[in-house]
């Protein structure tokens, strides 16, 4: 199962509601909207496709792109035929839901839960999202851009001196 | 009950109904038990012997390694990932200087590539002996484990020769070694090739067929290929269950492809079979170095001048070059300045790129901006992933079974926390 024959299949069951084909080193990777994620996903885990691995799951967030600044990351990966796929959903910042990957693949829970904890992002209908590794009360999404690494006031550690802004 | 409300809420345990009728009993299984050899809690709701329900609480060691990466360039990273599983520090290591020089486009030579194997697979034989051996321990006997560490020991003894260091070895730079190995390093390898063979079959005749052992481990924390797959169990676990994924067969990275060996398989998954599987794998991983040395040294009799070479030539911006030629060549000292003071930016790009981790695949997703530290790395950790699926494995067994089942899956509370 090649790349190409992937990008027909799916292509062939959502047309152009799929966006964003791209091969970064050789890995499949494709956009696809917010609403459809558990479609996509279950078709991917159906017998013809055999995606029935859950590798990953993550987020990143890019604070410059108006209206998706979060970014949701499968990883999907097919055993028999050894062939990983990436999927992503671009969510706002202001509205971060999405509906939770828990119905499909059962390790999507502590995965999703992370992405909430550092992220904010949020999965509609799981099961338990809580925070996972920073402490409860915590009101903020560490690992959101605006949160930097230093403090901010020392000049000598200055993005400029990192290779940065 | 006396009032929580201003309390920490992490520090207030909620009982169940049952438990505060006196029908169950809460227990707390961590975050400082001995049997979770690490950081991590479950409070265990328990009937007698039997463990109704698990909850897992994790994060106690939590060091944000995925923010700090983002202000790392990145060779300063492989550092972070030694404090992972830190039972085999060097494939973490290696897995990293892979996903770097996947960015980078970087060919390392096939010599450098076997060296790599060879550390791989000495730290897989470590990380497996250390829990095959704790296993026992938690089972009740201490003689293998003390017997087995003297290995061990041999192979941290190699680290150290190689890269000065023991535990967290940051052994490797991008592109290949920082130097050759020392002849000592040599020597003692094929000290540990003699010695290692009479010590795991003495190991395994200890415990293989011993009869408190197997009625001990057969039969508990059961795993079916089902469970195993839903739960994106990886590693030994998953190949006990009965499925036969190996990242160096099914993406085969660092020139596994080379090489003969199978692909040990349990049927049950239980704790028996995730020991037996362990224990297959460190002979596979023997015959691998094996393989690599006889590779090594063919490569060294038909073109002496690769003994030398123990990096790629095209890794010169991101490898320090030797510390004889920064003393005496421009490009060197120059190189050398830029690598230390960060002026050298990493390629725009997304990897991902997996090793097969001891206890499961390990996988790094590198979001590169064209900056110099990362824009964006995530560390997919097979045991954080297959960790949550303790709860059910454990469900309606015993306590002292729910004791083995979690030596024998390898958790390690570094690569869980991150």
């Amino acid at each position: 199962m090649t790349n190409e024959i992937i990008q027909q299949k799916l292509t062939e069951v959502f047309g152009e509601q799929l966006t964003g084909w791209e091969t970064p080193y050789d890995m499949l990777t494709f956009t696809a909207p917010r609403d459809k994620n558990i479609e996509v996903l279950r078709f991917m885990r159906s017998e013809g496709m055999g995606f029935n691995f859950l590798t990953d799951l993550t987020a990143v967030h890019y604070p410059d792109r108006k209206d998706e600044e979060l970014c949701v990351v499968y990883l999907l990966n097919n055993m028999v035929e050894r062939v990983r796929v990436r999927m992503k959903v671009y969510l706002p910042v202001s509205n971060p839901d999405i509906d939770s990957a828990t119905p499909v693949f059962a390790t999507a829970n502590w995965l999703e839960r992370e992405a909430y904890d550092f992220f904010g992002v949020n999965f509609v209908g799981h099961p338990n999202l809580i925070r996972i590794m920073n402490p409860e009360e915590m009101d903020y999404f560490p690992m959101r851009k605006e949160f930097p690494m230093e403090d901010p006031t020392r000049k000598d550690k200055d993005d400029a001196m990192f290779g940065r802004g | 009950m006396t009032d929580n409300t201003h309390t920490h809420p992490h520090h207030h345990i909620k009982l169940s109904e049952e438990s505060l009728q006196k029908q169950t009993t809460t227990i707390n299984l961590g975050p400082t038990h001995p049997a979770t050899h690490g950081v991590f809690q479950n409070i265990m709701e328990i009937d007698g012997e039997r463990v109704i329900r698990t909850t897992p609480s994790v994060g106690y060691i939590h060091r944000a390694f995925e923010k700090i990466a983002e202000r790392r360039p990145l060779y300063q990273i492989t550092t972070l990932t030694d404090r992972l599983n830190y039972c085999s520090s060097p494939i973490n290591n290696m897995g990293w200087h892979m996903t770097v020089e996947k960015l980078l486009k970087i060919n390392v030579p096939k010599r450098v590539q076997y060296m790599r194997v060879i550390i791989m697979e000495l730290a897989r034989i470590a990380d497996h002996l250390v829990c095959n051996s704790v296993i026992a321990v938690d089972a009740g006997a201490l003689t293998p484990f003390t017997y087995v560490f003297q290995s061990r020991e041999h192979i941290y003894e190699i680290y150290e020769e190689i890269c000065g260091s023991r535990l967290t070895t940051n052994i490797g730079r991008v592109g290949g070694f920082e130097r050759n190995f020392p002849a000592q390093a040599w020597e003692k390898l094929d000290k540990f090739m003699q010695s290692f063979p009479k010590v795991m079959k003495e190991f395994e005749d200890l415990l293989n067929r011993n009869r408190i052992f197997v009625d001990r481990c057969v039969g508990a924390g059961p795993v079916s290929a089902e469970m195993a797959l839903e739960y994106g169990i990886t590693g030994p676990n998953l190949r006990a269950a009965g499925v036969d994924y190996d990242v160096r067969v099914a993406h085969p990275y660092c020139s596994y492809e080379d090489f003969d060996f199978m692909v040990p398989v349990g049927t049950t998954g239980d704790v028996y079979d995730r020991y037996m599987v362990r224990n297959r794998e460190i002979w596979e991983s023997y015959s691998i170095i094996v393989q690599a040395l006889e590779k090594i040294s063919n490569i060294e009799r038909s073109d002496p001048k690769q003994k030398e070479i123990f990096y790629a030539q095209e890794a010169d911006h991101f490898h320090l070059p030797p510390k004889k030629d920064v003393y005496t060549k421009m490009e060197a000292l120059i190189y050398h300045f830029k690598i230390i003071m960060g002026e050298i930016d990493a390629p725009k790009g997304e990897v991902y790129h997996s090793v097969e981790g001891a206890n499961g695949e390990l996988g790094f997703y590198l979001i590169s901006d064209g900056g110099r530290t990362p824009y964006r790395l995530h560390f997919r950790r097979p045991c954080f992933i297959y960790y949550q699926a303790f709860p059910e494995i454990v469900k309606n067994g015993l306590l002292s079974d729910a004791i083995v089942t979690l030596s024998s899956m390898n958790v390690i509370a570094g690569e869980l926390d991150a």
